[in-house]
This record gives C-alpha cells, structure tokens and sequence, in this order.
C-alpha cells in the first residue's frame, strides 16, 4: 500500500500578482469584513467537479466565482485524431446524462459536412432514443435536485424509472450508459424486436410515476419554500448570457430548437413547449417535468410513425457507411467499402459547418471543420452547461449559501459536458 | 445463517481479534461520497433501489473524507483534479481503501491525451481496480466484495 506518486502533485508557483485578482471580490472582502469560502470540487451539491469562491456576508452571497475545468478532458482534441466514425464513441463521454443527444449532434455535424442523407426511419428511430435521453436525463436531474434540498425518497423513485430506459438503451446498444448509438447516415442497428414493446409498456406505467413524484414535491410547503422566489433571471438577461434549454424557458422565453429550427422531422410531431413565468427555480422545475410529459406525447407519435417510415436504419451510401455482413461474402465492392471504411474512414470537405440540436439541458452545437481527409481539423462543441454555469454567480447574488445548492441543482449543469 | 447456523445453542463465539476487526470492517465500510464523471452516475445506479448497495453495509455516503473509509473514484482524473484527489485521500483516516472505478481511473481509458492523468495509481494507492466504461453496478458490485475478501484477509502486524 505503498504511495508511489509519479506524478508531482504538489502546487505549483503562482506568477500572477494580487492586483490582478483584487477586481474578483469586493472592497469589503480585502479588510476582511466578509469571509471567503471555497465550495468544491468535491462537495455533494455541485453536481460534479465545480469549484465555487464565495463571498460571504454572514449567510449572504456577496459575489460568487465559478472555477472550471476539473474535468476537463481534451475531448475535442482527442476526437481530432479520430475518424468521423470513431469520434461518435468520444462524444457520449461529454454529457454523461446524455449521450445520444452528444451522438446525434456530432453525427448530424458530420452528415452535414459530407452531405449525406438519413433514411426516414433512421430519423425518426434517432427521435425515440433523443427523447428517451431526455427522459432519462430529467429523471436523474430531479433526484438529485430533489435529494440537494433534502427529499431523499425522490432520489430512489427517479432511479427506478430511469433504469428501465437504461435497460432499452442496453437491448439496443449493449451498453446502459455509453451506447454509441448514432452513427453518422443513420444508428448502428435496427431495434431488437423487443425494443418498440419495451418503450410501450414504460410509455403506459410512466405518466403515473411522474404523478407520484409531483405528489411528493410540487405542492409541498417544503419545496415551494426552498424554490419560489429563488434564483430569478429575467428573460433578457437570460437571452442575454445565451442561456437555453428549459433554463430559458423557465423565464417565459419560448425558445426550443425542435421548433425554432427543427432537424430529425420534429416539425411534424405535435407537442408543446412548456414555459415558466418567473424565471425561479421552481418554475424551472416545472418546465422540466412537463417536458417529461410532452416527451411521452413524441415518443408515442414516433412509434406510430415507426412502421411506415420509409428507408433503413441507416443510409444506403456505401462510401459513408459500412455495407451489412451478409453482403460481404457475396459482393467485391462490399469487402472494398468495408476494407476501406474500417481502415482509414471516409474524407470530408475542408469546409465548416455547425449543427445545433436541443439536448435536456438546453442547446449543444457542434462546430466542425473538415481538413478534406479522414479527420476532422477542429471540433468545437457548444454546450448549455457552460453558459448556465456562467449565469450561477447573477442568480445567487444575495441570497442565502443554501438557497445556491438549489440554484446549481435548477440550471441541470453536468461538468463533463462543461469542461469536455 | 452465520454464527447461530454454526453454534447452535452453545452460546459461545470464538475467534481471533484479527477476523473479529476484519469482520466488522468489512461489513460497514463507508465510502466517501465523490464523483468524477461518468461512472458517478452508474455509481448512483447503484445506490438505487435496483442494485441496493446498502446489502453490503455501503449505503452511507460520508461528504467528509474524515468520516470515510473507502475511496471509489469514479471517473476521469484529469491534471487539475489529480492533487485534490490526492489531497482527499490523505484527509481520509486509517484504514482506508481505494477502488478505481472504470477505464479512465484505472488506465486513462480512451483518453490518452494532456488532459488525463494516466490511471489514478499515479497519484494514490488503488486496491481493486474495476473495469468497464463505465462498469455496470454489478461490475462495481463485485469490486467493493472483492475488496471486502482482500480485507478480510488483512494481518494483524499490517494494521499499523
């Protein structure tokens, strides 16, 4: 048991000087008349690896100073030595809580730059497991939202639920989390017979689990308290820091990409895009859990839709996408394409292009630029996480340090998809 | 089962202080309430009703390293978190155990790059290592009971 530290983690010098940081607090916290306090990186309310410098006044949050970059990971550079095809597996590690959501705007970037068509049933299989993410995602935002301000029965409702879609992301990936589904022309496989069933049943039991979990918080005195008149933006401030998702939407700004700018055929599903009106905490709860309910009504049209859609599950354009294992044994160019694909990948255009879709946590845009080879020269993902953590210092201005445990729950920040 | 299954009505226990400590030890190691990235949240699956790690005397999460026994560290070390996690590891008290939890703690996983500290033994003492990106709860599962058996199997001249 012996500690062998190859690596040196001891601090290193600091260069800068003191002048440079004096703007980052108050007059008041240099004469030492308000405490500074350092919350995280590891602390059990900020949903990860966030490192908080809060300036106290008694109880009261004078500045607050969001430190990033503990998980960073070199993501986007590792994707840049990666084929089209290999980068997807990197993308699903971003935002842990939803990694289909990283695929399909990764996949789309890509199908964008090369110009390659998604069959129809491609596209709407891609909106089943995207709001089933959604789903998934919410659930895991609301129990630990819920078990920060002190419901913990929530916490073990959310997660049952939540691994019944893990168990349909696992017959249809073979992997509960990091599925790798999307692929760009399409998704890796058809679904398994089962799958469609599977959805059904889950569809049927849910809306009254999120009944029960409505019961348990939305009008308790003790939620309304900690959430209500907590963490306001207004809506022009909120438009202003280039918030999205339903941290937006909580502040009444009817903002959602699957109708402002619909990609996958959203525009031909009917649901409504719930919004808040005060901008607080708890409507942004609101939001969120209607938008579980609006995601039922998607998933249900999707499978009706299913049967009908025309093409395959993946596109037929054997320069792009690998040819199925049957056809190998019968067909020369089959074993090139395959041979091909496999080894070096396929070229992209030495253009730019940026594909924005709606993840559960507002809008992620990946940005990719073509080299004319087989990897890309710069992939760049905009992630709402990021911005939202931008706007944790405007809302906690002058409230209390526990009303910041809710406000980090209620923006749904995940730091894998902020420091990628 | 256990000890009434092997005594019947004798009424007396007899064992070395050694197993009778190793016992009670593995029965209520607390793990430190911390998470990385990814393999977190299959952490938290596995705290969940499905899994129910509280069958292994695990449910309780301490948020203070002081209070904590075992270290699973779950998910991606990367250069800026390796001396905090080092610096949590050393706030834990005696005894105390680590399990990497998945592919980029035990190895840097697929990131071989600036960012990722190559494996979290470079910076703390692992004891069980547990693969899988991230693992299932069963994988972690048998982590923590294969950590157990090696605790078990701990010497009394080694506790100092």
């Amino acid at each position: 048991m012996a500690a062998n530290a190859a690596l040196d983690t001891s601090v290193t010098e600091w260069a800068g000087s003191l002048d440079d940081v004096k703007n980052l607090v108050t007059e008041r916290a240099l004469t030492g008349e308000t405490m500074l306090l350092n919350m995280g990186p590891h602390h059990p309310s900020t949903h990860g690896v966030l490192r908080l410098l809060l300036e106290l006044d008694g109880e009261e949050i004078i500045t607050c100073l969001p430190d990033i970059g503990f998980l960073h990971t070199g993501i986007e550079k590792t994707i840049e030595s990666k084929s089209y095809e290999k980068g997807v597996t990197c993308t699903d590690r971003m935002d842990y809580l939803a990694p289909m959501s990283n695929n399909t705007a990764f996949c789309m970037a890509v199908e964008k730059l090369v110009g390659l068509d998604v069959p129809e049933r491609a596209q709407v299989m891609r909106v089943i497991c995207l709001e089933l993410t959604r789903i998934q995602s919410h659930l895991v935002w609301l129990g630990t939202h819920a078990i920060d301000l002190g419901a913990m029965s929530v916490f073990l409702y959310c997660f049952r639920e939540r691994e019944k879609i893990l168990d349909l992301f696992e017959m249809i990936s073979g992997q509960r989390m990091m599925g790798s589904y999307m692929r760009p022309g399409g998704v890796w496989r058809d679904f398994p017979a089962e799958f469609i069933p599977g959805v059904e049943a889950f569809l049927d039991d849910f809306p009254r689990r999120i009944e029960d979990y409505e019961t348990l918080l939305t009008t308790n005195p003790l939620w309304l308290d900690r959430t209500q008149g907590v963490g306001v933006i207004e809506p022009d401030v909120a438009l202003a820091w280039g918030f999205s998702g339903p941290s937006l939407r909580g502040s009444g700004v009817n903002w959602d990409i699957r109708k402002a700018m619909p990609y996958l055929g959203y525009d031909q599903y009917d649901f409504d895009v719930p919004l808040g009106e005060h901008g607080d905490v708890y409507d942004r709860y609101l939001c969120r859990i209607r938008e579980m309910r609006e995601s039922i009504k998607i998933l249900r049209q999707a499978i009706k839709r299913l049967p009908s859609a025309k093409g395959g599950f993946r596109s037929d354009n054997r320069k792009y996408c690998p040819p199925p294992r049957a056809e190998l044994g019968r067909s020369m160019e089959a074993v090139i394409h395959h041979f091909k694909l496999w080894t070096e990948g396929f070229s992209a255009p030495d253009q730019e292009v940026y594909v924005a879709i709606e993840s559960p946590r507002g809008e992620i845009g990946c940005y990719l630029h073509g080299t004319g080879g087989n990897k890309p020269r710069r992939v760049h993902f905009k992630t709402p996480s990021f911005i939202h953590i931008q706007g944790i210092p405007l809302m906690s201005e002058n409230h209390m340090i526990a009303d910041l445990v809710a406000i980090i729950g209620s923006v749904d920040i995940v730091l894998g998809d902020c420091d990628r | 089962m256990g000890v009434t299954q092997k005594l019947g009505d004798l009424g007396v226990v007899t064992t070395t202080l050694e197993t009778a400590v190793n016992w009670a030890r593995t029965g209520a190691t607390w793990p430190l309430l911390f998470g990385l990235a990814c393999c977190a949240i299959e952490y938290m699956s596995t705290q969940g009703g499905r899994y129910d790690l509280a069958r292994f005397g695990m449910e309780l999460n301490r948020a203070s390293p002081r209070q904590a026994d075992l270290m699973i560290v779950a998910g991606r070390v990367t250069r800026k978190m390796a001396p905090v996690v080092r610096n949590l590891y050393d706030q834990m008290a005696n005894p105390k155990w680590v399990i990497s939890m998945g592919d980029c703690a035990s190895c840097g996983g697929v990131y071989n790059n600036y960012a990722v500290v190559q494996g979290v033994d470079e910076v703390i003492p692992v004891d069980v290592y547990v693969a899988g990106c991230p693992p299932r709860p069963e994988q972690l599962m048998h982590g923590i009971l294969t950590l157990q058996e090696k605790i078990m199997g701990e010497r009394i001249k080694e506790w100092a």
